[in-house]
């Protein structure tokens, strides 16, 4: 299956004569070193990855990582330095005004940290604002618009203005305003940082029940763990624009590339996110073969309890064969480590 | 006059792990390097005092003047053959047939009728319903109000002009400011470019216009309504400018990111978001016109200018009191309505706006009701002639009488009050700036710059003083310049106290808020008639009514500075025990220093405004300079030479606050703010 978006060394370099810089020796160094030497500020650094259809794909970084200024790559709402962005087979990086205003109106929407809603419309114009420039009619786009305020939780806000809205109701009518285009790809930009914890818990959940009713694919940026944690089915991590590993939750958990990614994911709750892959072991020789099994995907956490009752260990299936076996103690290992920590 | 100060580098959090920053050299004060050069100056005045002071008397000219009259008699020779002043002619003709036609259908007879199109009922009765469409029944009243007062009080025909003038003049501001605007809200580019002009027309003090202006468009109507446009424009454009370009960023990529066109983002996001501020923008771009329209008096511009000026002119007081009491009440009433207009629009687009089928009974009701009255006074020559009354004369008469009065009673403190300040400040700082020979004073005056300022503000100055030598009115550009410096220094220490008062005391700034803003919206040319009533014609006169024009400013930008200190701060300062003077003197005031250096600024520059106004009441030196070129025609060489001079002085003012505010590290972004969007009247409400 083709990707749903691709990505291929892209580069994004502030400053004065930036695109001379790609492919010379100064482009190796370092952020801070290139700052000093040019003035320029490399925001992203040669990120290449594919996003599959219907995947959650997040980026986490911390605050001047670059993964901000990635996702605003993707529909050039800043313009590339170099490399190319490819959507669903169309080259973003080379279209023109016209067909890139296609693309935003159609294919990807947005939703923003701060909102950025109209003060001056009511919930429901808002709503319908993408589906206005692209010239539906009045009684069309409100129709549109209010079947989406209803999916998203706001029935009987319509009418009312942002201003009037808590922050969280206001992150909702973002949704729904990058909803009503009806787009194939949905871009985050760290939606809910500027929400209180609770607010923010019930908003993640509302994009998972989204994205399991909708199905689109979604780039979604975060600086939180555990947001990333929760939503992603692959997770990139950034630093100084630069990738330092992609893979599932659990492979980052399990297999950190760095120092750097170690330290981020310390403070884990190793037990909720591992799955069984990352704790099993060869079976011993003269161990008992006849314990239950479990597949080899389920969370170290859920196996606990079928751990514990059982004297033989369990066995590991992938699909219908044995990839190994695991015991209470070495569950416990996982569990009480981190407690150790 | 704003240059645009280059946008400051916030100074950069330093990143973990980084080198620590060096350390600052700390460096001496420069009130300490400041007071050498005037010591300095001192004891060289002392020796050399009275020496090559380049005076010139009073009506004397040198041959440069006569240089610059002659260039006038020539450019007025060839008018009819040189293609720009064809140029500049025909749009004079235009503009003065397009009032001409609006004075004959409200004002003056319409052949072949004996009197106007519609009468004055009509007249009061269209103006009044406009009051009821666009803003309430209140402002309904105060409209209709202050169009009868103009008739009752015996102006009716000068303060319809006046309207006029202002009208017309902000229909075209309109036209060409608000494109601008939008290019400079979207365009950073144009920003500076635009930015760099408008500066230009800001700093110069209203009177210079007028200069070239007849020149180009005669006197009259056509030069009153170009000069109005050249001073209301500004407003308009930087206010509805800066006020698109304040759209926040998030809102324009998160509908960019819908896939927006130009013209979508501008018409759906960036002008409704921005609607507040272009609104303020037209409340303080009418008021700017309706003041420059009375001061075009000076160019025989018509309307309500003229008996203020005629009165002022033979030191009639009560003659004067009554048409500037118009033009206050009709400063009112624009400014009430125009805001309580915005408030409403306001209102409406929020979905509010009361109940919407009364509104339009009432509405149709009083439609009907105008058109009865102008039918009425088409029909009726006493409903078309405004009746005389004589209640403008007695008016005056007591004004005049009470002033008699008051100067009889208290001549004796106000007395006292003008000669300390002329004894003590105006006459040792004159001596000084203006008996020094004058390569003296030059050099001094460049030295105080560079300590101030640094070298940029040196080379303006350089480039300035040497153009005001060339000029041949150096003595007196410097009777002018000790002038506008006292005023100054005067209108400083009302605004430090006014200003930190208010920012301590809401009761109080509550209290004095709408005075200032009443002090800022009345045309300049009204302060002078208390003045001189209190204090005769003198450069005393002068320098007060400067400091009435300049005060309101200056203290609302010193006690919104103060007010802007932030909170934790003082809150931390406060829970080392500090007192109340230690609060005001070691917190409050250093983090506002960039607003009082603005209001310094700003405090000068509407000083030296006042200076050719000043002219006319005893100011003598450049004032009286331009008002003389004005009224004799071989004497316009020297009047345009002091016109120049005057700007020279504002263009080194400013840059020298300019730098001295640039070269503080402290000041954030809100007095830097403050400069690129400098508000002729005031800030945004």
């Amino acid at each position: 299956m083709t990707a749903a978006l691709s990505v291929d060394s892209l580069w994004k370099i502030f400053g004065p004569r930036s695109d001379k810089i790609i492919g010379t020796p100064d482009a190796e160094l370092s952020r801070a070193e290139l700052k000093t030497k040019t003035g320029n500020v490399v925001g992203v650094r040669d990120v290449s990855f594919d996003v599959a259809p219907g995947e959650v794909f997040v980026v986490m970084g911390l605050s001047g990582s670059g993964k901000s200024t990635l996702v605003r790559l993707l529909t050039r709402l800043i313009e590339p330095t170099s490399g190319t962005v490819t959507l669903n087979g169309m080259d973003i990086t080379s279209a023109s005004e016209s067909q890139l205003r296609d693309v935003r109106r159609t294919q990807v929407s947005m939703v923003f940290q701060h909102f950025g809603l109209l003060p001056h419309r009511q919930v429901i114009d808002n709503v319908a604002y993408g589906l206005e420039v692209r010239g539906v009619s009045k009684k069309e786009r409100r129709a549109k618009a209010s079947e989406i305020v209803d999916l998203v939780g706001l029935t009987g806000y319509e009418m009312s203005y942002p201003d009037q809205l808590s922050g969280g109701m206001q992150q909702r009518v973002g949704l729904a305003r990058a909803l009503a285009g009806d787009p194939e790809m949905l871009l985050f930009d760290e939606p809910f940082s500027a929400l209180d914890p609770l607010i923010r818990r019930d908003m993640q959940n509302e994009v998972i029940r989204l994205h399991r009713e909708l199905g689109k694919t979604m780039v979604f940026i975060t600086h939180d763990l555990a947001e990333a944690l929760k939503l992603g089915d692959r997770i990139m991590i950034l630093r100084d624009g630069a990738i330092v590993q992609i893979g599932t939750p659990d492979e980052v958990v399990a297999q950190p590339a760095d120092d750097y990614v170690k330290d981020f994911v310390s403070e884990v709750p190793k037990a909720h996110v591992l799955t069984l892959k990352w704790v099993m072991r060869d079976p011993r020789p003269g161990e008992s073969m006849d314990g239950p099994t479990l597949p080899v995907s389920t969370i170290v956490r859920h196996a606990a309890r079928a751990a514990i009752a059982s004297d033989a260990p369990i066995r590991v299936l992938d699909g219908d064969r044995l990839v190994g076996v695991v015991d209470e103690e070495d569950i416990m290992r996982v569990v009480v480590a981190e407690e150790a920590v | 006059m704003t240059t645009t100060a280059p946008a400051p580098a916030a100074p950069k959090p330093v990143e973990p792990g980084a080198e620590p920053p060096p350390p600052e050299r700390t460096r001496v004060s420069r009130w300490i390097p400041a007071a050498g050069v005037v010591a300095v100056w001192i004891v060289v005045w002392y020796f050399t005092k009275g020496t090559n002071t380049l005076a010139l008397p009073g009506v004397a000219r040198t041959d440069l003047h006569d240089e610059l009259t002659e260039i006038n008699n020539a450019l007025l020779a060839g008018r009819d053959t040189n293609p720009v002043m064809q140029f500049t002619n025909s749009i004079a003709d235009m503009l003065r047939s397009a009032f001409e036609w609006v004075q004959r259908m409200i004002v003056v007879p319409s052949p072949p009728r004996p009197v106007p199109e519609i009468g004055w009922l009509g007249v009061v009765a269209i103006a009044t319903y406009i009051g009821l469409m666009i803003a309430s029944w209140r402002i309904a009243v105060l409209v209709c109000l202050s169009f009868l007062s103009f008739g009752v009080l015996g102006f009716w025909q000068d303060s319809l002009d006046t309207l006029i003038v202002t009208g017309m003049s902000v229909a075209i501001v309109v036209v060409i400011g608000m494109p601008l605007a939008v290019l400079i809200g979207t365009s950073p580019r144009a920003n500076k470019v635009v930015t760099v002009v408008l500066d230009l027309l800001q700093t110069m003090p209203t009177f210079v216009y007028l200069l070239p202006v007849v020149l180009f468009f005669g006197i009259g109507v056509s030069a009153a309504v170009v000069s109005t446009i050249f001073y209301a424009l500004p407003p308009l454009v930087r206010i509805a400018g800066f006020g698109i370009r304040e759209v926040s960023t998030t809102t324009i990529e998160a509908t960019d990111s819908a896939g927006q066109t130009y013209w979508q983002r501008l018409r759906k996001v960036q002008l409704p978001m921005a609607r507040k501020t272009i609104i303020v923008g037209l409340n303080q771009t009418t008021l700017a016109a309706l003041s420059m329209a009375t001061l075009a008096a000076f160019v025989n511009g018509p309307g309500l200018g003229k008996p203020v000026l005629a009165g002022l002119r033979i030191n009639d007081v009560g003659a004067a009191f009554v048409p500037g009491v118009l033009i206050v009440v009709m400063a009112v009433m624009l400014d009430r309505t125009t805001t309580a207009a915005s408030e409403r629009a306001e209102k409406v687009a929020r979905g509010g706006g009361g109940n919407v089928r009364m509104r339009r009974i009432v509405l149709a009701v009083g439609a009907v009701a105008t058109l009865v009255a102008v039918y009425l006074s088409r029909t009726y020559l006493s409903l078309a002639e405004f009746p005389v009354y004589t209640i403008g004369d007695r008016l005056a008469d007591g004004v005049n009488e009470v002033m008699d009065w008051v100067t009889d009673t208290f001549g004796g403190v106000t007395e006292v009050f003008k000669d300390f300040v002329t004894n003590w400040l105006l006459n040792p700082m004159q001596s000084l700036l203006a008996e020094s020979p004058w390569y003296v004073s030059y050099v001094a005056i460049s030295a105080l710059a560079l300590v101030f300022g640094g070298m940029r503000a040196l080379v303006s100055t350089l480039v300035c003083l040497t153009g005001i030598w060339f000029f041949d009115l150096w003595h007196d550009a410097m009777i002018t310049l000790t002038m506008t410096l006292v005023a100054t220094v005067l209108v400083m220490v009302l605004a430090l106290v006014f200003g930190v008062w208010m920012a301590r005391d809401r009761r109080f700034d509550l209290g004095i808020r709408p005075l200032l803003d009443a002090g800022q919206t009345i045309p300049p040319f009204v302060y002078l008639i208390p003045v001189l009533a209190l204090f005769g014609p003198t450069r005393f006169t002068a320098i007060v009514a400067a400091i009435v024009y300049a005060a309101p400013a200056a203290i609302k930008l010193v006690a919104d500075g103060v007010k802007a200190v932030s909170p934790t701060t003082i809150e931390a300062g406060r829970s080392t025990g500090q007192t109340t003077w230690q609060e005001i003197t070691k917190v409050q005031l250093p983090m506002a220093r960039g607003s009082l250096v603005l209001a310094t600024n700003q405090g000068l520059l509407y000083v030296l405004s006042m200076t050719v106004i000043g002219g006319l009441v005893g100011a003598g030196a450049l004032g009286f300079d331009v008002v003389y070129g004005f009224s004799r025609s071989e004497a316009w060489g020297k009047g345009a030479a002091a016109g120049i001079t005057i700007v020279l002085l504002g263009v080194m003012l400013d840059r020298i606050t300019r730098a001295a505010a640039d070269m503080r590290r402290d000041d954030g972004p809100g007095p830097r703010r403050a400069f690129n969007i400098r508000l002729p009247i005031g800030p945004p409400r």
